[in-house]
């Protein structure tokens, strides 16, 4: 038994301790935060009590009761739905002309990720230009198409569209650099053989590239969809969530729910819905899904 | 910097990992190591934990611990300084975190006894998120500017100190000196929490160009709601709108000014001043919200839906608007930046005058020791001094808080340059006190969200506050048991 244990020990021991400072630092800054959050979202702690209280399930009733929960939650679904298909399209298409463009490709790969490279923040001060009345590019370009002023960011009914534009715009070529690698890894004589057999562009596509860029695709996908909950940065400069929580997402009102509000009990509580909502999202990657995506 | 040590600490852990790995290689990896390895984790795991300890106190403050105590332990029997660390909020940019760290500095120079560690904390926000931050972890700055609304919240988290005990023993402190309609937040239920610091009120920016060009007296600006629309109205011509009247962000603030101007109380308030109950749903209220959207629905003078905050001041710089209520706090950026005549006004009445105070006050906190309190009553008391007041005010914009500043060479000057300043100061005669309530967030959330929805359109006036009264009741139902 002895021998057993100082032998695992020796082939384990080296390999676990070169995993557990990062495991330390997982464990301090997210595991535990993610347990205490569960813990305090349990309890009542707001203005109103000084001591906390127990209160059981109680917060994760009164958010099916709070109608800006719900719109929030609502508005984050539509945002991913408006974001995601999209950008991966875009992005898509981006990596097929930074695939084959013959001249100055290294120019269009930069030219198509560079928005990735600007601050969150930077991309929103960028953009709160872009849509402000009167001087704004986007603003004078729907103001030309309506024929009357318009205020992108004040109108309830626009405010999102504007913002699934910027994001679309910032996102898309950081996906192109995963579906460049998915597109470069394809082997060539495919392609030959289907040039060989006098086989359309399109139709090579449909039936070469897309089938073996999925992998690519569902990771991205992945990576998409939590972003479209995790990245709210640009909410602080262009809108904070308003007119009227119209284009308020889920982490900016939780944000709002602990700092603002001081309702650290309700808070808790939605973080633990995002936090599992995120990890069913994320192991669609690593159990579900990728088994029936096909491989080379 | 703490941060940097952990990473350090990091870093070495790796290296010697490393050179272990290399001399080894041959032999089969020792218990020795093992305990080796073990260590440097525990290295890191106390790097941590000494981060974490940092956080709740400033990162300035720590820095500059260290030497102090071993000044101390050199010269045990002198006097050891009374360290206090200061937080503070610019929400205007820049050079003024210089203005206040001087004069801080100048404070020190003055009372060698105290220490003072100033900390710049980002903007309002940020600074009450950090204030928050270090009253939970029980270590609070020991003297702070923070939002003259967040009284009631600091209260119910039980992290300030009332100053009247301060305020009774100090002879030279002359508090009646101070404006009243910027006392009016810092007291509740008889005591005073706060002194005003950074304060501001809504003023009416209007361009005298373009008062010329529509015909328009530069020198009479309008006095009257009446008088407002017709001047709007004449003004909204050459591609540029008439008025501007921001609309998100914190729009109860212009709320707030639109419901007194049009009340027949001159003590009108959305609020009670125990900050336990919200005023919103008032027939008054709901004419002056109506008016506000007659601006841009009926008598289309103002540019339709919510208007932002920060886009406004470059409106009217950019000629975009002829006139435009905002705080006295841009009367800098505009002064400097506007390549026209302007002048500054009242806001139009209707019924009376009025506008609400905005701003910031110096609070003192809990949870230190009694000396470290006095000593930030001494700090708070000079950084409101009349010399200190007109310098902060001059090279702000912000109000001059008390009466005296303005008689001090600083502010003679200042105003004499720029007689647009005196503007906001006459006003605090019609000033009144911003929105603060027990549970403010969620209050003051509730009416700048439906105010919202009502200039976009999406519900009317008084279905807009009707609404915004509910949540409050809702917010404020647990205060009033």
């Amino acid at each position: 038994m002895v021998t057993g244990w100082s032998e695992k020990l020796r082939r384990n021991g080296f390999g676990w301790g070169l995993v557990l400072p990062a495991l330390v630092f997982l464990a301090l800054f997210t595991y535990y935060p993610m347990l205490k959050s569960a813990v305090l979202s349990l309890y009542e702690k707001n203005l109103a009590t000084s001591e906390p209280v127990f209160v059981g399930l109680g917060n994760y009733a009164n958010l099916l009761k709070d109608s800006v929960f719900l719109k929030v939650f609502s508005n984050n679904i539509w945002f991913a739905v408006g974001t995601v298909p999209t950008s991966l399209l875009l992005a898509f298409v981006m990596a097929l002309f930074a695939d084959k463009a013959i001249k100055g490709r290294g120019l269009a790969r930069l030219s198509f990720f560079y928005p990735n490279m600007i601050p969150m923040i930077a991309v929103a001060n960028i953009w709160l230009f872009l849509y402000t009345p009167h001087f704004g590019l986007f603003a004078r370009l729907a103001a030309w198409i309506t024929q009357q002023p318009v205020n992108l960011l004040g109108s309830p009914d626009t405010v999102m569209g504007a913002l699934m534009i910027m994001m679309v715009w910032k996102e898309a070529g950081y996906f192109m650099i995963f579906y460049l690698a998915g597109m470069q890894q394809i082997p060539k004589d495919l392609y030959e053989a289907a040039a060989v057999n006098g086989i359309g562009a399109l139709t090579v596509i449909r039936k070469i590239t897309i089938p073996l860029t999925m992998p690519t695709t569902l990771f991205v996908a992945v990576v998409a969809i939590t972003n479209a909950f995790k990245l709210v940065d640009h909410l602080w400069i262009m809108t904070k969530g308003g007119p009227n929580n119209a284009s308020n997402l889920l982490l900016y009102y939780i944000y709002d729910t602990t700092f603002n509000f001081y309702d650290q009990g309700m808070a808790a509580a939605m973080t633990v819905v995002m936090i599992a909502l995120l990890l069913i999202i994320s192991s669609l990657q690593f159990f579900g899904w990728d088994r029936k995506i096909h491989y080379e | 910097m703490k941060l940097e040590r952990v990473l350090s600490v990091i870093g070495e852990g790796d290296l010697a990992v490393r050179t272990r790995l290399k001399k080894e290689r041959s032999a089969m990896l020792k218990p020795s190591s093992l305990v080796l390895l073990l260590l440097v984790c525990m290295l890191t795991i106390v790097g941590c934990g000494q981060a974490g300890n940092g956080k709740g106190n400033s990162t300035g403050g720590n820095a500059t611990q260290a030497p102090a105590s071993a000044e101390a332990s050199q010269t045990p029997a002198a006097a050891k300084p009374v360290e206090i660390t200061f937080y503070y909020p610019v929400n205007v940019g820049g050079p003024l975190t210089k203005v206040i760290d001087g004069m801080a500095k100048t404070f020190m120079d003055q009372n060698p006894g105290i220490k003072v560690n100033p900390v710049y904390t980002g903007n309002y926000g940020d600074n009450t998120v950090k204030i928050q931050a270090g009253v939970q972890a029980k270590q609070p700055p020991d003297v702070a500017v923070m939002m003259s609304t967040e009284l009631f919240s600091m209260l119910d988290m039980n992290a300030i100190i009332p100053l009247d005990d301060f305020i009774a023993k100090d002879s030279d402190i002359y508090m009646a000196d101070f404006y009243p309609a910027f006392m009016e937040d810092t007291q509740t239920e008889g005591k005073t929490y706060s002194l005003p610091f950074q304060r501001s009120t809504i003023v009416m920016y209007y361009n005298k160009e373009m008062f010329k060009a529509a015909g328009l007296d530069p020198e009479k600006p309008p006095a009257s709601w009446e008088e407002l629309v017709s001047y709007a109205k004449q003004l909204n011509r050459d591609g540029h709108a008439g008025l501007e009247i921001p609309g998100n962000d914190d729009s109860y603030w212009m709320f707030q000014m639109l419901a007194r101007q049009n009340a027949a109380d001159p003590k009108q308030n959305i609020m009670s001043s125990d900050g336990k109950k919200a005023i919103f749903n008032t027939p008054e209220n709901v004419e002056a919200l109506q008016f506000w959207l007659d601006l841009s629905h009926k008598y289309k003078a103002m540019p339709e839906g919510v208007i932002d905050w920060a886009t406004v001041p470059t409106d009217f710089i950019e000629g975009k608007t002829a006139m435009m209520m905002h705080t006295s706090g841009n009367l800098t950026n505009v002064k400097n930046n506007a390549k026209f005549e302007f002048g500054v006004a009242f806001p139009s009445g209707q019924k009376q005058y009025g506008s609400p105070t905005g701003g910031g006050n110096l609070y003192i906190f809990k949870d230190t020791t009694p000396e470290k309190q006095a000593a930030a009553w001494e700090f708070a008391k000079f950084m409101t001094a009349p010399e200190q007041a007109a310098l902060f005010s001059s090279s702000s914009g912000y109000v001059g808080v008390r009466k005296s500043a303005y008689e001090t060479e600083t502010m003679k000057k200042y105003t004499a340059d720029f007689p647009q300043a005196l503007v906001a100061r006459d006003q605090l005669q019609f000033a009144f006190k911003e929105l603060s309530t027990h549970n403010h967030g969620k209050v003051s959330t509730a009416i700048t969200n439906q105010i919202q929805a009502a200039l976009a359109g999406q519900i009317d006036a008084t279905g807009a506050l009707k609404k915004a009264q509910e949540e409050a009741d809702q917010a404020l139902a647990p205060f009033n048991k």
